[in-house]
């Protein structure tokens, strides 16, 4: 019997050992420098806010931290989209002035894989800007660092909280070194594709609520004029 | 003496039989973890049959179903006064004016909401007119599909699969948008449904 209970308690400390070594992993983590810093094309920038109330409309299953912004929208809690999120926000550009419309679709994705270190997103961007028309974003983003550098932290401080400076790139493909595909509808990117990166830079999230300081960013390469 | 000896021996041996299976519990226990979460799902999106009809040209043909109002999940264009949801802050900004941006609910043929569509619709002067849908079905993937500006003489818009995701990444092919006033369901509320109707084949059926 002594035999058994060492060997659970042996188990035990193992399954602790392998949750401290996925958590810890230093070979997992996005990258923090963009793979279009290195492009000859030139470059689109467009920025929002993370925080549901700035954002248009917001809706979830309602059952999240984060609650559906305004009032009385519809809430997805049918099965097949409950672990679906929509957006719809005002995109900036780099001096902060409106600069389109964007419609985020993101759904947690089955390849999500956390041995990996990831937390993976399948994500859709419906945007017009008045610049460059309409196109589409398609890509798969990874939330681990996300989740392992500013959710933990805030769940496990008294405080509920998380305060700091962190930047990351959240776009791992579908593209090769984690580009977004870029697909136009109108304007300058009709009929043309492009590529795109995303990334957050956040500065305070709160475990109860969800973000508090937070910024999404959008960067697109333009089609070279002919 | 001898017999004393005997009884240490034994404890010492017994304890490092302990140790020795506290290790092997250590190594077991992350052996299991291990395969738990190589294994196990952490994210299993529920999926509802796809409900595809064959078309003799070997492509096939699927129709989706948003039941308005009831699955309009926000609903802007400026200076109008009924937005959805009615607490909704529309932001008046001049490049929004010929605009209306809508979120939907999309169902199968057995009425199921199975994903979530947005409708970008607007004139400007420099990019002309466009309507647009993005179709987005968690468990399947996504389309991106560009509609004829104007409806036809019947009533429905026609437009082209641009892109797609995961199930629909290798499609290409046509769609039809109309909008029906009835719905056969007479407990519902719903003033109508607008109708996608899909006609897709795959690239390598194409070649062909």
């Amino acid at each position: 019997m002594k035999y058994l209970i060492t060997l659970l308690v042996g188990m035990v400390f193992g399954v602790a050992v392998f949750v401290l070594l996925l958590y810890y992993n230093p070979f997992v983590g996005n990258p923090s420098v963009s793979p279009l810093a290195v492009s000859e094309l030139d470059l689109a920038d467009f920025s929002y806010s993370l925080v549901a109330r700035d954002s248009i409309a917001f809706t979830n299953d309602g059952e999240s931290r984060i609650q559906p912004y305004p009032a009385k929208v519809l809430q997805l809690w049918e099965p097949a989209v409950k672990k679906t999120r929509a957006f719809v926000t005002v995109l900036t550009d780099s001096r902060g002035q409106p600069a389109g419309l964007g419609v985020k679709f993101s759904s947690d994705s089955e390849t999500t894989r956390l041995i990996n270190g990831e937390a993976l997103v399948d994500s859709v961007w419906h945007i017009y800007s008045p610049e460059h028309g309409t196109f589409f974003v398609d890509q798969t983003e990874n939330f681990w660092p996300y989740l392992h550098d500013i959710v933990v932290p805030a769940r496990l401080s008294g405080g509920d909280s998380w305060r700091g400076s962190w930047y990351r790139i959240t776009s791992v493909g579908p593209g090769a070194l984690g580009i977004a595909r870029v697909t136009g509808g109108s304007g300058v990117f009709a009929d043309t594709e492009a590529e795109a990166v995303e990334s957050i830079t956040a500065s305070a999230y709160s475990a109860i609520t969800g973000p508090v300081a937070m910024t999404g960013n959008l960067t697109i390469t333009l089609p070279r004029q002919e | 003496m001898s017999g004393a000896r005997c009884a240490g021996a034994n404890q010492d041996s017994q304890e490092q039989d302990l140790l020795k299976t506290f290790y092997f519990g250590i190594v077991l226990g992350i052996a299991a973890a291990a395969a738990f979460v190589y294994f196990y799902p952490v994210v299993d999106q529920h999926r509802e049959p796809s409900l595809i009809a064959v078309l003799p040209n070997g492509g096939n043909s699927e129709s989706f179903y948003i039941r308005l109002p009831g699955d309009r999940i926000m609903a802007g264009v400026s200076g109008s006064t009924e937005a959805t949801p009615s607490a909704l802050d529309w932001p008046e900004y001049d490049f929004l004016v010929n605009m209306q941006t809508e979120l939907f609910k999309v169902r199968n043929e057995k009425g199921v909401v199975i994903g979530v569509a947005s409708r970008l619709s607007g004139t400007s002067e420099q990019h002309g007119s466009f309507v647009e849908w993005v179709v987005h079905l968690p468990a399947r993937g996504s389309m991106f599909i560009t509609m004829a500006a104007n409806p036809s003489a019947d009533g429905y818009r026609e437009g082209n699969l641009k892109a797609g995701t995961r199930e629909f990444l290798t499609l290409n092919g046509a769609i039809i948008e109309r909008f029906v006033n009835e719905v056969d369901d007479s407990d519902s509320d719903d003033m109508g449904q607008i109708e996608l109707v899909t006609a897709f084949v795959g690239l390598a059926e194409e070649l062909e």
